[in-house]
């Protein structure tokens, strides 16, 4: 292991996640927006994104904060909408479990959904990486994102109410999760997981909280797990 | 109107609680091995939660107020269907946008 290889990793890790730098910058320059026209000033808006860096969460709990929905209430939502995270730490932990923990650390703090999409597809496609080759790559995948995180919630909460709404930028993020799904779809039963989640995320968007999502997340993994299992039953039959 | 006081509260618990759930895993188990089981279920988290975070927004936006819309529905199909034909995050966000836009423009 090299100096060199690891900072081609760590290139690489950048440049594969840089079609997010289009997904980054309307996403928080929309969160800068909405925190303002909520009421927060630029320092609030700013260490929000900075503290929390979780943009599905911060606007959960923008909204509830602006509906004066109890701070435990706040706090247990947004927190359910970032379970997701428990789930991608479990994920990844098996890549880079090996680490040294200050870096665990900072992988955790910029565990995001783009840095755990590209590093999870690079690990499962790259067997023979070595854990700190991984580790190059995950911070390569973060640096286009979390700078332009703190960046353009800086810019969108200058900008404040100046933003309009035909600008649609609520479907910024709809959007670049889907284009970032597609690829992962290898198996059968990632496509089984995903159809399971979708219908289950449906039936239960009424459930308070976002425990919904939770739901169906879990519905959805159990799902892929199962049909894994049923095809490799069916191979080894056959 | 937010107040200061539960606006700085739910910032500081909420980082703290979110950096928890980033380090459960990574953190505290670390190079420990974990169950088979455990890991057939980890490999579809990605491919489970953010289909799920996704569809009620694009079934009922919360920009029309829960209002099925054409061009945010299309815009949904057109950058999975992009993304699946042609694996490639650019392209598919691009087709997502570019029906977006321009069925809003046409149907707005």
């Amino acid at each position: 292991m090299t100096t060199s290889t690891r900072n081609s990793y760590y290139r690489q890790g950048i440049i594969d996640s840089s079609p997010f730098i289009l997904v980054i910058i309307p996403f928080a320059s929309l969160f800068g927006v909405l925190a303002t026209e909520a009421g927060l000033n630029v320092v609030e808006t700013m260490a929000f994104s900075i503290v929390v860096i979780a943009g599905a969460a911060q606007f959960t709990a923008l909204q509830l904060m602006q509906e004066n929905a109890p701070t435990a209430i706040i706090l247990v939502s947004a927190l359910a909408v970032n379970l997701r995270m428990a789930m991608y730490s479990a994920s990844l932990t098996p890549y880079i479990g090996a680490a040294p923990l200050w870096q665990r650390a900072l992988c955790a703090y910029m565990t995001v959904d783009q840095s755990y999409v590209v590093g999870v597809s690079k690990f499962e496609a790259d067997p023979e990486m070595t854990v700190p080759e991984r580790v190059a790559y995950f911070f390569g995948a973060v640096t286009p994102i979390v700078p332009l995180w703190y960046a353009f919630t800086l810019i969108g909460a200058l900008l404040g109410t100046q933003v309009p709404d035909s600008w649609a930028l609520d479907f910024a993020i709809p959007i670049a999760f889907l284009a970032m799904i597609a690829p992962m779809f290898r198996t059968a039963a990632h496509v089984v997981a995903a159809l399971v989640a979708v219908v289950v995320a449906l039936f239960a968007a009424g459930i308070p909280y976002s425990l919904g999502l939770i739901i169906a997340g879990i519905a959805g993994m159990m799902a892929g797990a199962q049909t894994e299992l049923w095809i490799e039953r069916k191979a080894a039959r056959s | 109107m937010i107040e200061t006081g539960t606006l700085w509260t739910v910032i500081i618990l909420l980082g703290l609680g979110s950096f928890g759930l980033r380090f459960v895993f990574t953190g505290l188990v670390g190079d420990r091995a974990m169950p088979t089981w455990l890991l057939r279920h980890l490999r579809y988290t990605a491919v489970a939660i953010l289909p799920a975070l996704v569809a009620p927004q694009v079934v009922w936006p919360s920009a029309t107020d829960g209002v099925f819309d054409i061009p945010r529905a299309a815009a949904a199909v057109a950058a999975l269907t992009v993304g699946l034909l042609t694996k490639n995050v650019l392209m598919a966000v691009f087709s997502g946008a570019a029906t977006l836009y321009g069925l809003l423009y046409l149907l707005g």
